[in-house]
């Protein structure tokens, strides 16, 4: 923890602040998307940098995902540093050729002599009634692909940190911002800097089960420890923070001392990123395990409009501490 | 070949652990031998083999907790060949259960510290075996009950017992206050001219008049079942015992309307002796017929016990008290006895509850009889 003073602020500031310092730090840097700039974001994320910056590094683009991603990627091959904001996740299936065939390709396909030091910011998640077409959880389908980096920032100091370091990186990041934590208040140091974009982050230690998550999900579970704590059930919480490469060692870590694992995604089970992290705990934790492997995810169906059946889709505390309790012995007394 | 079942050893038993094998196979059994114990609520039990035969093999091992009703190993009668595959029993649990849920972590432990899973108890999620009970097993302690533990279990059986009895069973008391001179006369003539160990306690002679007046009236003296009543095979006159530290046991003294008070005397001593030291016989726990309950050192005046079913009836005995007493149109100063008897309605009505009493009171007025 920094020793320097802190500030109240929303994660929403904090993500702007990024972007300020980065345009500030770095001539090379520059955004672009949907009403980014006279609109100030459809998350109000760039409010009054236009002002600051001008169109130049500040720039609205034409409603075509694939057109600005594309022309990001040109750029970012042409030595700049491109921010491209996308509205949602579910918009991004737009520029999926830019992303996956070419930003993640590149440097594979020319042997090495070009590079995408791009920077794709976008939001995910559900929780605010957006309803099918704006609310999925399609981040862990972008964690399929080699050569890209996924980030998933959960914190202010996270929302805060992990953009530069993206920036930094020579090739393709892609940040997913959960739309409900746009608006999540807390303190933040004066000097909250750049953070790696390398390692799972333990939230919360506990001996008796490894809770993985990560994005909005991580206060839901956190919710859920706390509940299990009453029982006398210790969880340790991790928050994966990057979602490619996946940091096993610190799940490993953790799972070999609690010997049960419950992944807690918002994303559909199937297929998905909480198998595969599933999958390789079978495959190299196999016999640390105490209890089978457990998930809890959002219902296998389109996300719905109406607030009780999005808040039935979405995994809640209740479902953790349940699925919690299945792995433990009937009375916990040790 | 013979099948050895987990026996019940009381009404609410449904399962029991074996602590022990005290036979192996090719061991000769005969009929009443020892040849395993297990932990029931109410203790290790020591359970009698009621074939005679050679321990063809062990099916359960020590540490399992096993339903009633499951084969715990099979016998050869006299003659058979051995390796005879057992013969499957209608009805009964099978023997080998489905593949053991054990969790990966717990293999490798058990691996690591040389368990025997087979042995483990799973407590995890499902009956899983996780590490904490490799653990278990291994830190030496048996799946044995600890006293606490073990205590609250008693209590909790007891109280299962007893409340099933009072919402099940109708019963009717009755009670009678005997006087008791002529037998504590007897007794006193009798224990003066016995060594100190060979005296005989005024309980003897009330578990022999109870055995007795079995034999008179033989409606109380038996089992209340699905088709009614069914009259004991012998008379077992089953003997409340407090137990150190807490709870009650009623095992059984066996046939005890043929038997001399000697020989009841010295069966009673040493029934409290392994009651309280928990080494009690699955017959003794399993076949009371009719149960007495002896309040009277206590100095409790009168007592109306409830019921243990399936029996259908129990006798409880007060404190021998001096009362002022008609004899013969005089008052004297006489020993009496509260004698009271509490009876499954269902299995026999006022009047022969009545006439078992009445059977008691005439059997303790003639003690050398007894």
């Amino acid at each position: 923890m920094s020793a320097a003073p802190a500030k109240r602020t929303t994660y929403r500031e904090a993500v702007r602040e990024a972007i300020r310092e980065a345009l500030l730090r770095d001539p090379r840097v520059f955004m672009m998307g949907e009403d980014v700039g006279r609109y100030g974001g459809a998350y109000a994320v760039s409010k009054g940098l236009l002002a600051e910056f001008g169109p130049e590094r500040m720039r609205d683009t034409p409603l075509s995902e694939s057109a600005f991603v594309g022309a990001g990627i040109g750029a970012a091959l042409g030595g700049a540093r491109p921010i491209v904001e996308i509205m949602t996740v579910n918009f991004s299936l737009l520029a999926l050729d830019q992303i996956v065939n070419n930003a993640a390709t590149l440097r594979h396909m020319s042997g090495g002599q070009l590079s995408v030091p791009l920077v794709i910011r976008m939001a995910t998640g559900a929780g605010r009634q957006l309803a099918a077409q704006h609310a999925h959880s399609l981040e862990g389908w972008f964690a399929h692909v080699p050569g890209l980096r996924i980030v998933v920032p959960a914190t202010l100091a996270d929302a805060r940190g992990m953009l530069w370091t993206a920036l930094e990186d020579p090739d393709p990041v892609l940040m997913f911002e959960h739309q409900t934590l746009y608006n999540m208040e807390g303190e933040l140091a004066e000097d909250a800097g750049p953070v790696d974009i390398d390692r799972a982050a333990v939230r919360r230690p506990g001996g008796d089960v490894t809770l993985i998550t990560y994005g909005a999900t991580l206060y839901t579970t956190l919710a859920a420890a706390e509940t299990l704590a009453a029982e006398r059930i210790e969880s340790e919480v991790i928050d994966l923070r990057t979602l490619r490469p996946l940091d096993m060692e610190t799940i490993f870590a953790s799972v070999r001392k609690t010997r049960r694992v419950v992944v807690i995604d918002e994303g559909w089970r199937s297929g998905s990123l909480s198998a595969e992290i599933l999958a390789r705990v079978a495959e190299s934790a196999f016999y640390d395990l105490d209890a089978p492997v457990a998930r809890v995810c959002s219902a296998e169906v389109p996300i719905p409009y109406p607030k009780h059946l999005e808040d039935a889709a979405l995994p809640q505390a209740p479902a953790i501490v349940e699925a919690v309790r299945a792995l433990m012995p009937a009375s916990v007394s040790r | 070949m013979i099948a050895f079942h987990m026996p019940t050893l009381g009404a609410d038993m449904e399962a029991g652990t074996l602590v022990e094998w005290l036979k192996k196979p090719g061991d000769v059994v005969a009929r009443g031998d020892i040849i395993a114990v297990v932990d029931t609520e109410k203790g290790a039990i020591e359970i009698e083999v009621f074939d005679a035969g050679v321990i063809d093999r062990l099916l359960i091992a020590p540490g399992q907790k096993t339903p009633v009703g499951t084969i715990l190993a099979m016998i050869r009668a006299p003659g058979e060949p051995p390796g005879v595959a057992p013969e499957p029993v209608a009805g009964a649990p099978p023997a080998v259960a489905a593949r053991a849920r054990i969790s990966p972590a717990a293999r490798k432990a058990a691996g690591q510290l040389g368990v025997d899973l087979d042995a483990v108890e799973g407590r995890g999620p499902g009956g899983s075996i996780t590490v904490a009970d490799v653990e278990r097993a291994v830190s030496g302690r048996r799946t044995v009950l600890s006293a606490s533990d073990r205590l609250a279990a008693t209590r909790a059986a007891v109280g299962a017992a007893m409340a099933r009895s009072k919402r099940d069973v109708p019963h009717v008391y009755l009670s009678n206050t005997v006087d008791l001179t002529p037998a504590l006369t007897w007794l006193r003539a009798e224990n003066a001219r016995r060594a100190v160990t060979e005296r005989l306690l005024p309980a003897v002679l009330f578990i022999k008049a109870v055995g007795r007046a079995c034999a008179d009236v033989p409606g109380v003296n038996g089992f209340w079942t699905d088709k009614g009543f069914a009259a004991g095979s012998g008379v077992h006159v089953g003997c409340a015992i407090a137990l150190r530290g807490g709870g009650l046991v009623a095992p059984a003294l066996h046939d005890v309307n043929t038997k001399s008070l000697d020989v009841i005397g010295r069966e009673f001593a040493d029934l409290v002796a392994r009651a309280r030291a928990g080494a009690l016989r699955s017959s003794e726990m399993s076949d009371p017929t009719i149960t007495v309950t002896n309040l009277g050192e206590l100095g409790v005046e009168s007592v109306y016990a409830i019921i243990y079913p399936p029996q259908v009836a129990i006798v409880g005995i007060g404190r021998i008290v001096d009362r002022p007493w008609v004899v013969e149109g005089r008052i004297e100063p006489r020993s009496v006895v509260t004698v009271s008897v509490s009876a499954d309605h269902r299995a026999v009505d006022g009047r022969g509850a009545g006439a078992f009493l009445t059977a008691v009171e005439r059997w303790l007025q003639e003690p050398a009889a007894l």
